[in-house]
């Protein structure tokens, strides 16, 4: 196949971006999007020029590194696919492609498409945990729980922090990533001591790190590459109204 | 050099518990005053951290990803061992520890596998208490499953993401101690070296990935928890940024680097498509447990639809060689022997380098409901990169690179041969001999750091309470630095006309060929010139664009690349020194004559240690003799 890419160059967070366009050549449908993204830096490197900045680790859809915008659809087309593990089949012979970071302003952009999403990490220092010290467990039989509840935890836990929920809000909401982690652990007996406060201050940091506020729109669950529920968003609003009502 | 492993006397079974009562403690007025630099947030690095901080040390932590969250521990899929024997199938420490040496092929130090048996309870009780969510079954209690060919079910497991799952209770642990305060979080940091005053680790020199910023970090004490090193064969199951740095710097500065030969090839992965390949992607192991292997048994089949290829023109290979465990051999059994019918010819697909793993027979007798639901996941990931339907033609699959189960030497303590330098998880060599067994690698990065480190690295410490904050104005800081900026200006400079992806492509190639399934030390002589003229090939026409004082993911690889093409040479040293097959490391000439691998007890039942001389291609062998008191050495047979 031969694309046209159509490709967000910033040279560091504080210039002014825009798209480049480059030609790429002798794509195979059985390459994955970012072993193309390979080959288009391999040819702008024998060029002499610069190439495209991304962030990528595991290319096997689990550590949430990887995060192109791919046109207008955070992970590009397919559902449920991280950009790692779309495949050129998804496109045409001589397609246009046009390739975005994720774009909100709590995710600066550090370089082409590669952002700072450490906003999700500080939200996670402010209650993402059960406070429990290495050596205070018991044993991990002692606290049956019954199977629906162990799947739904996990269901939310997979989540991979990529954060393609936000750059699919139009409010650049980070609902649903808070929403999967605070139901995670407020669902498990272990977490339910403290699972007010942890509504509590995760939202407050979500709201401080200037992520938008959600109205529903269920973008964010429609481009999520692992699946996680807007209904998590619903459990963590209960836990929240619960928890101010509370006290 | 004289290698101490400072094993604790006494009985097998008590001697973790004896140490733990009598080694010195530092108190906690102490601990306030003393810094630790832990690099690496995957399983071993983030609950070493965390453990530290609860402790109240003072913890630095880095990690090259954007967050500690993405280290490559996140993408382990099967499971966890412990000795929990839940299932009430017999099993117990004292079985987890013999298989474990047993699987390692009689390779590993009996005290330190002990302990790893010992700790595993703890490592589950405290996972469940940090929410990680296991599989439980409909009484609500914790579900196992059997992997890797064992004969109990001692592995835990959350869906096809334990590691992802275990990471994320090591991050949420480490993430409370980071609000804390007791531990300060340096993502996009890479450590580019380690620095020491008077012979003793007291720092590191890393680099702002942002803003290429060399910054001085110092400490009481460094632990090294900064994973594998497959990606020195480019493509492996491993993330792509997986790499050797910290500890090859480490090596250099004098850490010894032990038995880097041992490789784990993995039987289950999705073959190579074609040049563009960049990685290559697991299937679990539990696929074995339904699905059968065979090729075709005439070559002229190759090219055939597999469904038009009847049962007498198919060979089930494993099931013919090895009647007794059939395609439930262990990994380097199954890789060796598709290694052997592909070379043969009879290898199927596009490139002629795969086998089938047939679900046909499965889906008959199971029923597709059964197989989707044991499978479905691993199925579908499957069709997303192949474009092929495995329940209506068979998987294509072929061995790749997977776990490296060489790495720094330490002693009992986890300590290198460095005062104040630790290494754990996979960076270290301890635990699994010449060959791991399956969910073993993430019960022992846990055990490093959760429940072993904590209590060892006391040992040291309490030796320090009396040394001043580390200075970073001295003069071995500076040196460090500049060495390190020399090297990456070096590297800037040379403007060549080959990409660093060249040249680890090239790296890879004679790696897998060479030094990969099957070995042989004549071939490995030669292409250890090779490897020679690539590292000065290498320095001289590498073409790194951008600049240094920018975000430069091309600087990043390069710096990595130089360091794997250094190991390389050192492991083709390593398995060219050991004249005997065992493990992942089999060398043609030592087989037997029905090709199985001979492993030589008499002259051979130790761990090489190799010392950096200043010429990577003469590293000088140190030899820690392996005693085994409480196992018989028997040989292992799948027949
Ligand atoms: C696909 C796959 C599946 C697997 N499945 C299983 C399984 O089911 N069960 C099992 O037991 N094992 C499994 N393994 C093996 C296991 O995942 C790893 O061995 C283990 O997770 C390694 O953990 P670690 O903490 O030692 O290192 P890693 O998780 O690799 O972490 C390394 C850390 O070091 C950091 N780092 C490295 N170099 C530097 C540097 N120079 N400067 C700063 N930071 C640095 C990285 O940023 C990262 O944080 C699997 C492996 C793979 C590849
Ligand atoms: S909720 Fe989904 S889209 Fe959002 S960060 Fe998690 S995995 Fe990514
Ligand atoms: S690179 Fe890890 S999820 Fe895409």
């Amino acid at each position: 196949m031969q694309l046209t890419l159509r490709v967000w160059r910033q040279s560091n967070p504080s210039a002014k971006g825009e798209f480049e366009n480059y030609d790429v050549y002798g794509i195979d449908k059985d390459m994955s999007f970012l072993e193309m993204m390979d080959v288009l830096n391999q040819q702008l490197i024998k060029e002499g020029k610069d190439p495209v900045a991304f962030d990528h680790d595991c290319r096997e859809g689990i550590c949430g590194s990887c995060n192109m915008y791919i046109n207008g659809r955070p992970h590009g087309p397919w559902d449920k696919t991280t950009t790692c593990q779309l495949h050129m089949r998804a496109f045409e012979d001589r397609d246009t492609i046009v390739i975005e970071p994720f774009r909100a302003n709590s995710f600066p952009i550090i370089k082409d498409l590669a952002v700072d999403r450490s906003a999700f990490d500080r939200i996670i220092e402010k209650g993402g945990y059960i406070s429990v010290n290495t050596g205070n467990a018991m044993d991990a039989n002692a606290i049956p729980i019954e199977k629906e509840i162990a799947d739904t935890a996990m269901d939310a836990a997979t989540c991979i922090g990529c954060g393609a929920c936000v750059a699919a809000c139009k409010n650049s909401s980070a609902m649903l990533f808070v929403s999967a982690k605070v139901a995670h652990l407020n669902m498990l007996p272990q977490g339910k001591v403290e699972s007010g406060e942890r509504a509590i201050s995760m939202v407050n940091q979500m709201d401080a790190e200037g992520f938008g506020s959600c109205t529903n729109t269920y973008a964010c669950e429609a481009e999520c590459p692992k699946g996680i529920s807007v209904t998590n968003i619903a459990r963590l609003n209960r836990s929240f109204i619960g928890a101010s009502i509370g006290g | 050099m004289k290698l101490v492993s400072k094993e604790p006397e006494g009985i097998l079974s008590e001697k973790w518990t004896n140490y733990k009562s009598s080694v010195p403690l530092v108190s906690p007025a102490n601990k306030r005053r003393i810094d630790i630099i832990v690099v690496g947030t995957g399983l071993a690095g983030a609950s070493a951290a965390a453990t530290f901080g609860e402790l109240g040390y003072n913890v630095k932590a880095f990690c090259f990803q954007d967050s500690p969250r993405r280290a490559h521990s996140i993408a382990a899929q099967g499971g966890i061992n412990a000795a929990k024997n839940y299932q009430n199938d017999g099993d117990s420490v004292y079985r987890l520890f013999y298989d474990t040496i047993k699987g390692g092929d009689y390779r590993a130090r009996e005290s330190n596998v002990h302990r790893l048996a010992e700790v595993s309870t703890n490592i589950i009780d405290q996972c469940v208490a940090q929410g990680v969510p296991f599989a439980r079954d409909y009484g609500g209690l914790l579900a196992n499953r059997s992997f890797g060919g064992v004969q109990v079910s001692r592995t835990f497991y959350a869906r096809g993401q334990t590691g992802q799952q275990l990471l994320l209770g090591a991050y949420s642990a480490l993430s409370r101690q980071i609000a804390k305060g007791q531990v300060k979080m340096y993502k996009r940091h890479e450590m580019l070296d380690l620095v020491k005053i008077d012979g003793h680790a007291k720092g590191i020199i890393a680099r702002n990935l942002i803003t290429g910023e060399i910054e001085r970090h110092g400490a009481h004490a460094v632990v090294l928890a900064t994973g594998g090193y497959g990606n020195v064969y480019f493509l492996s199951t491993n993330a792509m940024g997986s790499n050797v740095t910290a500890a090859w710097k480490a090596h250099k500065r004098g850490a010894l680097f032990a038995n880097p030969c041992y490789t784990q090839i993995h039987p289950t992965c999705i073959p190579v498509a074609g040049e563009h390949q960049s990685k290559l992607t697991l299937m679990s192991e539990s696929l074995r447990n339904d699905g059968r292997v065979w090729v075709p048994k005439h070559k002229i089949d190759c090219v055939k639809p597999a469904r038009n290829i009847p049962e007498q023109d198919r060979d089930y290979y494993l099931e013919r060689i090895y009647p007794a465990f059939g395609n439930l051999v262990p990994r380097d059994v199954a890789s060796r022997a598709a290694l052997y019918v592909t070379n043969e010819g009879r290898g199927v697909g596009k490139t002629g380098v795969a086998v089938y793993l047939d679900f046909e027979d499965a889906i008959k007798r199971l029923g597709k409901d059964t197989v989707e639901a044991r499978y479905g996941n691993l199925f579908e990931m499957y069709q997303r990169i192949t474009d092929e339907n495995p329940y209506e033609q068979p998987m294509r699959i072929f061995p790749a690179v997977h776990y490296t189960m060489g790495g720094l030497w330490v002693d009992y303590e986890l300590g290198t041969t460095v005062p104040g330098l630790y290494a754990a998880g996979e960076a270290n060599f301890s635990d699994h001999g010449a060959n791991r067994l399956g969910a073993s690698a993430l019960m022992q990065g846990l055990a490093d750091g959760y429940f072993v480190l904590p209590y060892t690295i006391g040992s040291y410490l309490s030796t320090q309470i009396r040394a001043p904050k580390v200075d970073t104005q001295h003069p071995a800081f500076a040196e460090a630095e500049s060495e390190v900026k020399e090297n990456l200006s070096a590297l800037m400079n040379i403007q060549g006309d080959r990409t660093v992806d060249d040249f680890h492509k090239a790296l890879g190639k004679i790696m897998w060929k060479e030094c990969g399934m099957s070995r042989h030390g004549e071939r490995m002589t030669e292409a250890k010139e090779k490897l020679g003229n690539l590292r000065e090939e290498f320095w001289g026409k590498v073409r790194i664009p951008g600049r240094l004082e920018e975000f430069n993911p091309e600087l990043e690889k390069a710096g990595r690349v130089a360091d794997l093409i250094e190991l390389g040479e050192l492991m083709m040293d390593d398995a060219i020194n050991r004249n005997e097959s065992c493990g992942g490391h089999f060398r043609e000439e030592f087989a037997t004559e029905e090709g199985e691998a001979q492993r030589d007890d008499k002259k051979f039942t130790y761990v090489a240690a190799w010392e950096h001389t200043g010429n990577p291609a003469k590293a000088k062998l140190s030899k820690e003799k392996l005693k085994f008191e409480n196992v018989e050495l028997k040989t292992r047979s799948y027949k």
